[in-house]
């Protein structure tokens, strides 16, 4: 028996509500057809059905919220047999014997209040299409007012109807900034939410990670058109803080050890606190600082492609808490769990390498924020301590950042902060240092 | 740059001025340097030193044998330009203007362009073709049509229009390392403009467009010409808040769909500055990619300005009035942004 359940439509989604059933008891669904609108906390989605069958009871009324897996309908198969009684089937349109149509393309015809067996049908078998009923009831809802396509995509981003919209283009055509102004909220252009959207979305799928692609490429092309980018580095003797590591792992199981990202993101965040002119973001020509300190870390995903979510408040964390945080930042990152403001707040990002990386990495900056911090791989090399040449582990620290933000003696001094701060790992281990 | 510590080895890189009709020439000169199956003919590219100047001196530098003269048939030496091609050389040969080089068009569109196709691989045409195109100095209607759109519409050609001095250095090497025909058009009046260009300067990517300025509220796409209108159009848009991207195509063909829909992308405006005619034209392909491929990123309808459909008069008046000039890509930017 092929039920139908309240859909979990992102990793943060516990609960939904249906706002609209497009199907009545009796109506025939089949694979791929959208059979209800449901309201989740983020939008209004609509939700198709996986099995064909035939609706034989809505077991959830309009406006009632339940749990994600709550059946929400019952389907029985379609060539089973029809209870005895009258069909019900009071939605069905009087030319029900022509070709199939989805209950979603019924539903927008009884809306739209278009007679489905005057539309001319232009979907395979001779299938009315969600596109002929709209088409057909273009002239009547457009009341010659006309919109520019990226108006219309805008405005079903932000909910807007387009005919609450006053136009200010040539002949009253309504444009983008109409429908952002109707919204209520002049919108940044949004190059960096469509990274976020991509990564925070449903499973992967070749399609998502072309997507997921072209995100990351259109934010790094923007990053290296706008960003005047200046690099710094500096190689870091990590020996105080590999002693450190080693001291407070001995005793710890594996899955509690605490890794040298951990050190090294908090020291980034700590060094924030005294240089905020590298935490923060570049809007409108100015530089905004962050009254936080997030901590955007790279991560890779398995099959391609990056995520840069963040540890939030990351300065007020011990280390042993920033590699938990690590830890679980990576978990949810490759398991696509990661919550929004944690892609959307980062105020800086660190991209560490770790053991198998190359030696140092110069980074492009994650507009809107105005530095990237790069670790390479912490390796053995010969290095003179106080007059004497020795075997230390050293790692080389590079700073990508914003020049419209920060200058090279900003940048020069927050990596010798960095530095200072890798020397005392102590000091840093101390929540709210 | 304040932090001296962050200047970097590029843009510290020494430049020096040179006239885009000097690009051209030390192009010439360095691929008759570097490779002795290049050579150069042409209606007057030897003793006279070009129609346009660019190849004074190459003569006198590398002799009749690579610098040759050639009757004024255009069909005749474009042929022989080919067989060379098919010979293992690589031929560099010169129409004067792109209106003269219709009287080749046969050598060019049933042999340079289809041997390869005709012979199952085995027959490559490694060609450069040079032509000046555009009008803007008197030169009336039978030199001064802007043609590259014709050109840019045969399967087997690659089409190049450089409007930097930057490109007119770099674009003919990299031409020549194509096994196919390549076609170059020189728009007329760059020869005498001058930029900056890199000590080191060499051959340049020929795939790409660029963005040359970048802007937020409307792309200019251009080529040749053209681009130092739309650049100056750019200035006028800022002065009034008017933040336009400036897309120079450099390739017309294959067009780099993907440099100019990401603009569009992010500008959601595009005007289109063509000084071909706009009927079945460049202007047209990019405006009918544009709307194939971003169409739900478009704010306004595509606006085009292209030459008026006429023959490019004589007359300086009528001939300024016939080509598109900066005040009305400022203009169009205008209207799509919509603050005419």
């Amino acid at each position: 028996m092929p039920d139908f359940r309240m859909p979990s439509l992102g990793a943060d989604m516990e609960v939904g509500s249906v706002l609209e059933w497009l199907v009545q008891p009796g109506d025939v669904v089949h694979h791929g057809d959208v059979v209800a609108v449901v309201d989740t906390a983020k939008a209004a989605v609509e939700v198709e059905v996986f099995s064909d069958g035939v609706v034989d009871e809505l077991l959830v009324p309009v406006g009632q919220t339940v749990p994600v897996g709550t059946l929400l309908a019952t389907l029985r198969p379609v060539d089973s047999t029809v209870p005895a009684g009258p069909p019900r089937e009071p939605e069905r349109p009087p030319d029900a014997g022509v070709p199939v149509r989805s209950p979603l393309v019924r539903h927008l015809a009884h809306q739209r209040g278009v007679d489905l067996a005057a539309v001319p049908a232009t979907g395979p078998r001779g299938v009315v299409t969600r596109v002929d009923v709209e088409g057909a009831a273009a002239p009547r809802t457009r009341d010659g007012t006309r919109s520019s396509p990226y108006a219309r995509r805008r405005a079903a981003q932000l909910d807007v109807d387009l005919r609450s919209v006053t136009g200010t283009g040539r002949g009253g055509a309504i444009r983008a900034t109409d429908v952002e102004q109707a919204a209520g909220r002049a919108e940044e252009r949004p190059a960096a939410v469509d990274q976020v959207a991509t990564a925070a979305g449903a499973p992967a799928t070749g399609d998502r990670r072309t997507a997921a692609r072209q995100a990351i490429a259109a934010l790094m092309t923007r990053s290296k058109r706008e960003v005047p980018h200046y690099y710094l580095t500096q190689t870091i003797d990590l020996a105080q803080a590999t002693d450190w590591l080693h001291e407070h792992n001995r005793d710890r199981e594996v899955s509690q050890r605490v890794l040298p990202a951990a050190l090294l993101v908090r020291a980034v965040a700590l060094a924030c606190r005294t240089h905020p002119s590298l935490n923060g973001f570049w809007r409108d020509d100015r530089f905004d600082p962050a009254d936080d300190v997030h901590v955007g870390s790279a991560v890779a995903l398995r099959g391609g492609g990056l995520v840069t979510p963040a540890l939030l408040h990351a300065d007020r964390l011990s280390v042993a808490q920033t590699m938990a945080a690590l830890r679980s930042l990576v978990e949810r990152s490759r398991a696509g769990r990661l919550r929004l403001r944690e892609l959307t707040d980062g105020t800086i990002t660190v991209t560490n390498l770790g053991e198998r990386g190359a030696e140092s990495v110069l980074g492009v900056v994650f507009p809107p924020q105005v530095a990237l911090v790069g670790f390479g791989r912490v390796a053995e090399r010969p290095w003179a301590v106080d007059g004497l040449l020795g075997v230390r582990p050293l790692v080389t620290a590079s700073l990508a950042a914003d020049h419209r933000a920060t200058d090279g003696h900003v940048g020069s001094t927050f990596l010798a902060e960095v530095d200072r701060l890798l020397q005392d790992p102590d000091a840093m281990d101390r929540t709210g240092t | 740059m304040t932090g001296s510590t962050v200047e970097q080895p590029a843009a510290a890189a020494p430049t020096r001025t040179v006239t885009y009709r000097e690009a051209l020439r030390e192009a010439l000169r360095e691929a008759l340097q570097r490779d002795d199956r290049v050579f150069l003919m042409g209606e007057d590219v030897g003793r006279y030193g070009g129609c346009f100047g660019v190849s004074l001196g190459l003569l006198e530098e590398f002799g009749p044998e690579r610098v040759r003269d050639t009757p004024l048939s255009e069909l005749a030496f474009v042929g022989a330009g080919i067989g060379a091609a098919l010979g293992g050389m690589r031929p560099v040969v010169e129409v004067m203007t792109v209106n003269f080089s219709l009287l080749a068009m046969d050598q060019i569109l049933n042999n340079a362009a289809t041997l390869l196709h005709m012979s199952g691989g085995q027959l490559p045409v490694p060609l450069v073709l040079r032509m000046t195109t555009g009008a803007g100095r008197q030169l009336a209607a039978q030199h001064s049509h802007s043609l590259e759109g014709w050109y840019a519409h045969i399967p087997g050609l690659r089409v190049l229009a450089p409007a930097t001095v930057e490109d007119a250095r770099g674009m003919l090497w990299t031409a020549l390392e194509d096994p196919d025909p390549v076609v170059i058009f020189e728009h007329g009046g760059l020869y005498n403009t001058a930029g900056e260009l890199d000590e080191d300067a060499g051959p340049v990517d020929i795939q790409h467009a660029a963005v040359r300025r970048p802007g937020r509220d409307v792309t200019l796409v251009t080529y040749g010409g053209s681009l130092p209108k739309a650049l100056e159009a750019a200035a006028a848009l800022a002065a009034d808040g008017i933040s336009a991207e400036v897309v120079d195509l450099r390739s017309l063909r294959p067009l780099d769909d993907e440099t100019i829909c990401a603009s569009v992308a992010r500008t959601h405006r595009v005007v289109v500055v063509d000084e071909g005619w706009r009927s079945v034209g460049l202007s047209a392909e990019v405006s009918a990619r544009v709307c194939e491929q971003v169409f739900y990123e478009l704010d306004a309808p595509v606006r085009r300005v292209c030459s008026a459909e006429v023959p490019i008069p004589y007359a300086k008046q009528l001939e300024e009035a016939a080509l598109p000039q900066v005040a009305d890509v400022v203009a169009a930017a205008r209207e799509v942004v919509g603050s005419a």
